[in-house]
């Protein structure tokens, strides 16, 4: 068995942004409960140290796949283009400005500690993350246009960014 | 007492026999062991029919040691000597303890962990721990009438890497084979989900006496997976009895009292809050050591008052917890309530109030963890089961590294499913920097002062480059346990230099064996008979496993190869009667070493037959 054979051939799944999540799922537990380290707590040493790897190779597929971005990463990795490698063309302005104003919203909401403006923030900034989720799978999945879903990647992690520092916010208003 | 009945070889050396193993709850204030009895988990009472043991530790001028009821009884006589909570002094230093000032103890600061004077010597808090124990699994053998193949201990979700690493080396000071290490949370779950057959979210609200965890939890067909977990490893049911003590000073005018009066007020507070679970007021009465007397009212509606901000403190991680989990209050189906602290009306009210529903009290909040981890440690120690089911757990606190100007780089993030391994790489920052030096830190904050500092270690024999052409991988690795060990090497020059780190305040074998001959100097029994009859122990172990796996799978082995097995067993089996200690430590060897491949083959096979379900032919097997 290739220890290091893709994360998608891992769990049985055709290399795609779009998968079956119940699918994944399934595999992943079928997975564990084969080769966890708790089905070797008795057995000898040789085989712990295996479940361990194994395992954490389980662990490393699944983490890798169910989240939407990293899933993205890893199929651009996949045809050698780091996403979120420094030195790649500035993001568009218009997309700069929007984040801009978000932030200011944000900064008025917590200065204000209004949860109904943080809640619209959230609101909206989730609505766009997933739009843009939804380029991406069409430029992976259809129009293989990998360098163009990476520029999209990267506008998303700056959306991530945002949506935990609305999270961190949620905690200082308190 | 029987030290081992290990049945002659050959004879009842059966893979099927059933292996006798315990969850055990060391708790900050009581601890509880508990086992799986036909099909059925019960926690195992002492000869007067009690289920708790008190977590206090009495040392003698003697050496010698008393456990529990009777050393908590004498508690206020000898308070230096006397220790109560030790838990909370896991892995920690002395300045992480908030309460100094109101604890009796002789406190010694040593590196990594503090340490207390008694009178039978300095004491770390492994050692106290380990005391407690000891008393559980002589409990466990004399119940169960033989000697046990291994224990589940239960620690705090919320416990770092410190902490578990200190529970975990305390269970080896005791004599006992460490199954695994359970969150608390998890085992109460456990308890829980498979008596109710549930599916669905739970939040497991798990305040002890020192501790306070809340582990969101999901809940599918045969799998309890930790979405995550959050908490405060220095709250608990003892803040709430200060709380009380402070009152009662301040009542009185005192500013402060004698060590023996802070003892006796200190269980009076304790009492008159049990009183409170299902009274309107208590009364607590007291002569102190100056003639003065205590006499004085609490209602409920004070205690609520004096107490209402540590009930508070709860409520901010359940939310962090639920954020971490991507949930709302709403989607949680049921609300488990843990540890005997969570019998005060007011944390109820206020749990029920934040998740909007009533929560779980149908099992005994002090033994659902013992229960649990009992029935978890049945099934590590591969006894036969009939309803399957699987954990995945999570790490608690992030881990990282120091990078310049005093700030954390995280490397595996909070709650990731164990066991984990990251890699991140770093570079030299200096032409012709040879060495390295990392410092492991786990935490949520960015400052490296903020986190707790796990361990620090020096990469040496990098070869001489310019800056920044040096190529450093450092990897974590946290296992089942939630324990965590560092790797690093250099590859950006093909030439390696490698180390492996065990954090500074774990024991090393060493130290075990010098703690071991100090406190068996003591107990009236041989330190060798132990270390032998835990040989052979282990050893037996291993013949099972590997009998059972050449029943199962010995078609993955050639004649010559399965001959070569069977040849190591046989070995090994004729070493256990001879009671040479370095031979069966070298068949035991022998016998791991000769079954490697196997235990590859036969992990292949399983992963194979995980994927049987799935499209095999895109698998590059």
């Amino acid at each position: 068995m290739d220890f290091n054979q893709n994360h998608f051939a891992l769990f049985g799944l055709t290399p795609a942004f779009a998968v079956d999540a119940e699918a994944l799922d399934r595999a992943y537990r079928d997975l564990q409960a084969e080769i966890h380290p708790d089905r070797f707590a008795h057995a000898g040493e040789a085989d712990q140290r295996l479940a361990v790897q194994w395992a954490t190779r389980a662990n490393e597929a699944y983490q890798a796949l169910k989240s939407p971005f990293a899933r993205a990463c890893y199929l651009l990795a996949l045809q050698g283009i780091d996403a979120m490698a420094p030195g790649h063309s500035p993001l568009p302005m218009a997309f700069l400005e929007r984040q801009m104003e978000a932030r200011e919203a944000l900064a008025d909401a917590v200065v204000a500690a209004d949860f109904d403006a943080l809640d619209r923030l959230e609101r909206a900034t989730r609505a766009e993350a997933e739009r843009l989720l939804g380029e991406v799978a069409e430029l992976i999945d259809s129009r293989h246009d990998y360098a163009a879903a990476a520029e999209v990647l990267r506008q998303y992690r700056f959306l991530e960014k945002f949506l935990a520092d609305v999270g961190q916010a949620y905690d200082e208003v308190e | 007492m029987a030290l081992l009945q290990i049945a002659e070889p050959g004879l009842s050396a059966a893979p099927h026999q059933h292996r006798l193993a315990v969850g055990i709850d060391l708790g900050t204030t009581n601890s509880l062991v508990a086992t799986v009895r036909n099909g059925i988990s019960v926690v195992l009472n002492d000869e007067r029919g009690r289920s708790l043991l008190p977590s206090v530790v009495r040392y003698h001028g003697d050496g010698s040691t008393t456990v529990g009821y009777e050393a908590h009884e004498h508690a206020s006589e000898d308070p230096y000597n006397t220790v109560i909570s030790a838990k909370r002094f896991m892995g920690r230093g002395i300045k992480d303890i908030p309460d100094v000032a109101t604890l009796p103890y002789h406190f010694v600061d040593a590196p990594g962990m503090v340490q207390l004077k008694t009178v039978a010597g300095v004491k770390s808090p492994v050692e106290v721990s380990a005391e407690v124990l000891k008393v559980l699994k002589q409990r466990a053998e004399e119940a169960l009438g033989g000697e046990l193949t291994g224990a589940v201990i239960t620690v705090p979700a919320y416990f770092d890497d410190a902490q578990r690493q200190a529970t975990k080396d305390a269970a080896r000071l005791a004599g006992l084979t460490v199954l695994r290490l359970l969150n608390e949370p998890t085992a109460a779950a456990i308890a829980y989900g498979l008596d109710n057959a549930s599916e669905g979210i739970y939040a497991v609200y798990d305040l002890g006496g020192g501790t306070f965890d809340i582990s969101i939890l999901k809940l599918t067909k045969g799998v309890f997976e930790v979405l995550a977990t959050n908490g405060d490893s220095a709250l608990g049911g003892d803040d709430f009895d200060r709380r009380i003590y402070c009152w009662v000073l301040e009542q009185a005018g005192l500013h402060t009292v004698g060590d023996h009066d802070k003892t006796m007020l200190m269980a009076k507070a304790r009492e008159a809050k049990e009183h409170l679970t299902d009274h309107p007021s208590a009364q607590i009465t007291a002569v102190l050591a100056t003639g003065q007397l205590i006499d004085m009212t609490l209602s409920e509606a004070k205690f609520n008052e004096l107490t209402a901000s540590l009930v508070n403190k709860t409520l901010q991680p359940c939310r962090k917890a639920l954020r971490d989990a991507g949930l709302s209050a709403a989607e949680v189906k049921g609300v488990v309530m843990v540890g005997g602290s969570t019998r005060v009306p007011r944390i109820q009210a206020a749990v029920g109030e934040f998740f909007g529903q009533t929560p779980l009290t149908n099992l005994d909040p002090d033994k659902v963890v013992a229960l649990g981890a009992a029935i978890q440690a049945n099934v590590l120690a591969g006894n036969k089961r009939e309803d399957d089911w699987l954990l995945l757990d999570v790490v608690p606190l992030s881990l990282g590294i120091e990078t310049m100007g005093g700030l954390v780089e995280k490397i595996v993030p909070r709650n990731s499913t164990i066991p984990v391994a990251r890699a991140q790489d770093f570079t030299t920052y200096k032409d012709g920097q040879t060495a390295m030096s990392i410092h492991v830190l786990q935490g949520e904050r960015e400052l490296v002062s903020d986190c707790r500092s796990l361990a620090r270690f020096t990469l040496r024999g990098i070869p001489a480059m310019v800056a920044g052409a040096a190529r450093i991988r450092v990897t974590f690795q946290v296992d089942a346990d939630g324990l965590l060990a560092v790797t690093a090497r250099e590859t950006g020059s093909g030439v390696e230099a490698h180390i492996e780190v065990k954090p500074s305040y774990g024991l090393t074998d060493d130290e075990v064996a010098r703690m071991l001959q100090e406190s068996y100097a003591h107990a009236r029994e041989d330190v060798d008979a132990r270390q032998l009859a835990e040989l052979k122990v282990d050893a037996q172990r291993l013949i099972d496993a590997t009998e059972a796996a050449l029943a199962e799978d010995g078609a993955l082995l050639s004649a010559d190869e399965r001959v070569a097995v069977e040849a190591l067993i046989t070995n090994l089996s004729g070493q256990l009667p001879s009671g040479d200690q370095a031979a069966i430590k070298r068949a035991t060897e022998a016998l791991n070493r000769g079954t490697v491949e196997f235990a590859a083959r036969r992990m292949d096979a399983s992963v194979k037959r995980a994927l049987a379900g799935h499209k095999i032919d895109e698998i590059g097997m």
